[in-house]
């Protein structure tokens, strides 16, 4: 087996060295009968080039976004990663550490940190951003708890706009730490009027700009809403790339922001690993959940990286712990903090124009196909729109006819009334052939 | 004076007072700014047209202010990072003998399987019929892992290890509320080794710890259990082997009477490296149990994740799993994303990591049933082999008597020396290794948890174990006094961790207003 080094001999010479007469005897803590006794059920080891044709197999069944006009958004957005990315988080000292738990020789990871809790907070417009999370959705899920934790209330109200999957997260956390969720009807338009809701038993608001139906939103107002009456304001993004262009967060009255950080350097993935982003106020630092990599200096006075504030922890406070977070997104952080260092501050909003230029361009030419509405008076680079007919069956067959032309809202909310919808993105890597494929799918799939 | 061409004679040159550079820089120990002192605003190492003219429509909700980002050329990014990356170290470079982590050899072919455009490329919410082999791909991971552990279903979702401990305690939650039980059992049973995130994760979902004690051998015995349930106990948190390297020998009765008790038995499955092929958590009457992906299957730990950590399930808890899962219908694939019956909901966007997961079936096809099986005995066997190298000289808490995967030292050697636990780990560094797992579990004093994995060649274990050897012959001699600066040789000293946390500063702040 090419990853064990021991030769037969050695293992022989090791239990000899150990006094152990067989390798079994070393296991004999395990009850007789529950001994395996015969090999598992399983297929026997394959060489590497077994290995890369078994699963290079499974690989080829699926359709990769680069290979077609691709449109699919709605929480994972399809970008180019400069290939400089993906070879710096190969580095072995990147890939192959722990958690930096000897600061003395992980100061690279603790140094990087130190920059994405940096790069993360001036994107949000926040004073303190951690580690990482594991993705946007479980950040949500923990900025709830948080404000929780910082109001002692325990009620949540959330927006229409928000990802299905994310109110989905928070309701399950919530039911089961028994907490209240308010959920506002479903707001294509973002015509809700959540302040109405907030009153002095509620802990938070959680509304998410960009919406899921793409729609931009002035939050300035909830938030002074929501101040008023002694709760928070969380801001939700599951495009990052949006903050190029649009208002931060933190400038519209966020307490906490949770977003996804897909965008900025991680692939697709399938859906995982991805990103989470979680920023907030200094005076909320200690509520925080995950790590946070801290500035300080070493014995001979020279400046260095350390995680801190671990008495929040798990491994510290255990069951009194803000969250149960161990391992969170490292490498991912890191992918996001090279990705976001090449493009610097005006290669993200050149990148944020483009985006938003192809989506402007793109709602033009679907509003002028026939039975096709787009929705969206305002957007980024997503938008919602409204077909005549079953969505799902004509995403469908706009697949069939090599076009991914978006996600029928019916596959978040079936049975909600939404079956005619379909949400778009747009991207830098979409071009106008791309767009042309799309117009030219829908009018075929859509007559 | 021109050398070309000649041998460098070091004992020509003079000797040299003066340790110090002019850059600070000691040859290939490079000392790098942040990249907010050295990008600049209007830098970029991305290419991109600027779009034609057009006319907005973002709602008049334009960011005005300077988000302050610096930017990086491309060869200047390649050179920060290359040179960040200088001052880690790596299971790449070395033995990282961090007990209860696992850090095994990380295969590269799982590294290009996972980047497969087929894998990387593809989208969680694109037509299921164009992604037949990703949901195959789950299908078989899903399939091994049951078969490896016995049991009778799979929770793919949860993000990381604590993420399935979550996981399994909302399982354990809905089970218990199926019943009509949910106001009065509200208790979790876990010893004082647990893992920090057992007690965390417990906490989160509603329940109060209740402690057991371990025996004076280290492990669990049923009748602490017996002890501590009662109708309010909703189910026990167990890790095995335990925390401190040994098999909780009392497992199937603890797991029979916990079931008796109409509780549940929760199974950290952290130290599953040990049992691949040995044993199955199943038969043993384990519920549920989390897979750490990123520790018994090698996908990389990346500095701190991500991680993936499926949850398997015995018959009773699986109807509660999560959405979504896979399933199978002849050929074809297809995700229930929707929750119904009696599944306890969604806990994440998506479907889990399908990054993890490739690289974890990469691994697993690599090895098949019998490699499996030889690295769990392999690294038992290592675990064992630094404890019989190291037990005549350090001091066992439990007597020095067999460990499974990792082999736990106490600092009772260390009495009278005016040395901790910590000083051993950094003199451990100056000697190029990572040091082990130091202070945890709590129920040892100046816990010393080793870990070496299979992935440890004879001459590697033998160099840490002489290492260890010759710093505890120096402590017997007197030769203390080093031990307090150490570690002297890595890119820092000891960093000062109370100043950190007195003072705390999280991000770079410019220290003079930015011109422009």
């Amino acid at each position: 087996m090419r990853f064990l080094p021991h030769t037969h001999e050695e293992r022989l010479d090791m239990l000899g060295a150990v006094g152990a007469p067989t390798i079994d005897s070393l296991f004999a803590a395990i009850p007789v009968d529950k001994r395996l006794t015969q090999p598992l059920n399983l297929p026997r080891g394959k060489s590497e080039a077994e290995v890369a044709r078994a699963l290079g197999r499974m690989a080829a069944k699926n359709t990769a976004a680069d290979t077609v006009p691709f449109f699919v958004g709605c929480g994972a957005y399809k970008h180019h990663i400069p290939a400089s990315v993906d070879h710096l988080i190969q580095r072995s000292e990147f890939l192959t550490s722990y958690t930096p738990y000897q600061p003395e020789i992980a100061q690279g990871t603790l140094q990087v940190l130190f920059e994405f809790q940096t790069q993360t907070a001036m994107l949000t417009g926040m004073e303190v951003a951690n580690a990482s999370m594991y993705d946007g959705s479980t950040a949500a899920v923990e900025a709830v708890l948080m404000a929780h934790r910082i109001s002692r209330r325990r009620k949540a109200v959330l927006s229409g706009g928000l990802h299905p999957h994310y109110a989905q997260a928070i309701q399950t956390m919530s039911q089961m730490a028994g907490d209240e969720v308010v959920s506002m009807p479903w707001d294509v338009h973002a015509s809700e009027d959540i302040s109405a809701q907030i009153d002095a038993s509620v802990s938070c608001v959680v509304a998410q700009t960009p919406d899921v139906w793409g729609n931009p939103r002035d939050l300035t107002e909830l938030a002074n809403a929501c101040h008023r009456h002694g709760a928070l304001l969380i801001v939700v993004f599951t495009e990052a790339v949006s903050l190029g262009l649009l208002r931060a967060p933190g400038a519209i009255g966020a307490d906490i922001v949770a977003g996804e950080g897909q965008s900025i350097g991680t692939a697709l993935n399938f859906g995982g690993p991805y990103l989470g982003l979680f920023a907030a106020r200094q005076t909320h630092v200690r509520q925080m959940p995950g790590r946070l990599a801290g500035e300080t200096k070493d014995a001979a006075g020279r400046r260095g990286f350390v995680l801190t504030l671990s008495t929040r922890e798990q491994h510290i406070r255990r069951e009194k712990a803000t969250s149960n977070i161990c391992t969170n997104s490292g490498l991912c952080a890191l992918a996001f903090s090279i990705h976001l260092s090449l493009l610097g501050e005006v290669g993200l909003r050149r990148l944020a124009r483009v985006n938003h230029a192809n989506a402007v361009k793109l709602a033009d030419m679907l509003a002028r196909v026939p039975n096709v509405d787009v929705l969206n008076r305002s957007f980024f680079n997503e938008f919602t729109l409204r077909v005549k007919g079953d969505a799902a069956a004509i995403v469908e067959r706009m697949a069939a006819r090599g076009v991914l032309g978006g996600v029928p809202v019916s596959r978040l909310l079936p049975n909600a009334g939404f079956d005619n919808l379909i949400l778009v993105a747009n991207t830098e890597v979409n071009t106008d052939d791309d767009r042309a494929a799309l117009v030219a799918a829908l009018e075929g799939a859509a007559s | 004076m021109n050398n070309q061409g000649r041998p460098t004679a070091t004992d020509t040159a003079p000797p040299r007072a003066a340790k110090k550079t002019f850059t600070t820089n000691r040859a290939l120990q490079l000392e790098e700014p942040l990249i907010f002192e050295h990008g600049r605003p209007d830098v970029t190492g991305v290419d991109l047209d600027e779009p034609e003219t057009f006319a907005s429509r973002l709602g008049g909700l334009e960011r005005e202010e300077t988000i302050g980002l610096p930017g990086l050329s491309e060869p200047e990014a390649l050179r920060h990072y290359v040179r960040l990356s200088q001052k880690n170290y790596s299971i790449d470079a070395g033995i990282y003998p961090l007990g209860s982590c696992t850090m095994k050899h990380n295969p590269r072919i799982n590294e290009a399987m996972a980047r497969l455009p087929g894998f990387a490329d593809i989208h969680p919410l694109q037509p299921q019929s164009t992604v037949q082999g990703a949901l195959e791909l789950i299908d078989t991971l899903a399939h091994w892992l049951m078969e490896m552990t016995g049991t009778h279903a799979v929770a793919m979702p949860p993000k990381a290890g604590a993420h399935g401990e979550l996981c399994g305690l909302m399982a354990i939650r809905a089970a218990i509320d199926a019943r009509g039980e949910a106001s009065t059992r509200k208790i979790v049973l876990a010893p004082d080794s647990a893992h920090g995130t057992n007690p965390a994760t417990a906490a989160m979902v509603g329940f109060s710890v209740r402690s057991i004690p371990a025996g004076a051998d280290g492990v669990v015995a049923v009748e602490s259990v017996r002890a501590a349930l009662g109708p309010d106990v909703a189910a026990i948190m167990l890790t095995n082997p335990n925390t401190c390297g040994l098999f909780e020998r009392d497992i199937v009765q603890i797991a029979e009477a916990v079931r008796e008790a109409g509780g549940y038995f929760y199974c950290d499955g952290a130290n599953f490296n040990a049992l691949m092929g040995k044993a199955r958590p199943g038969d043993l009457g384990v519920d549920a149990m989390h897979i750490n992906l990123h520790k018994t299957f090698s996908t990389p730990h990346g500095g701190g994740g991500p991680g993936a950590g499926p949850v398997v399930l015995s018959e009773r808890l699986a109807p509660f799993a999560p959405v979504p899962f896979v399933v199978r219908n002849n050929d074809a694939y297809a995700l229930r994303e929707q929750a119904s019956g009696q599944s306890f909901g969604r806990m994440t966007a998506f479907h889990g990591q399908m990054g993890m997961f490739v690289r974890a079936l990469s691994f697993m096809l690599s090895h098949g049933s019998d490699g499996l099986r030889q690295a769990s005995e392999d690294a038992v066997l290592n675990a064992n082999y630094i404890r019989a190298g190291l037990a005549d000289i350090l001091s066992s808490p439990f007597g020095d008597r067999p460990c499974m995967h990792e082999v736990l030292f106490d600092d009772k050697w260390l009495d009278g020396t005016g040395l901790t636990m910590l000083d051993i780990a950094k003199a451990l560094i100056d000697e190029g290794f990572h040091p082990m797992t130091m202070y945890f579990p709590l129920v040892v004093h100046g816990a010393m948890l080793i870990e070496p994995t299979e992935s440890e060649s004879l001459a590697s274990l033998n160099l840490f174990i002489a290492t260890v050897r010759d710093v505890a012959f120096r402590i017997q001699r007197g030769e203390t006094e080093a031990f307090h600066a150490a570690p002297i040789f890595a890119p820092r000293q000891r960093l000062d961790e109370t100043r950190a946390a007195r003072n705390p500063v999280l991000r770079w702040t410019a220290r003079k207003p930015i011109r422009g």
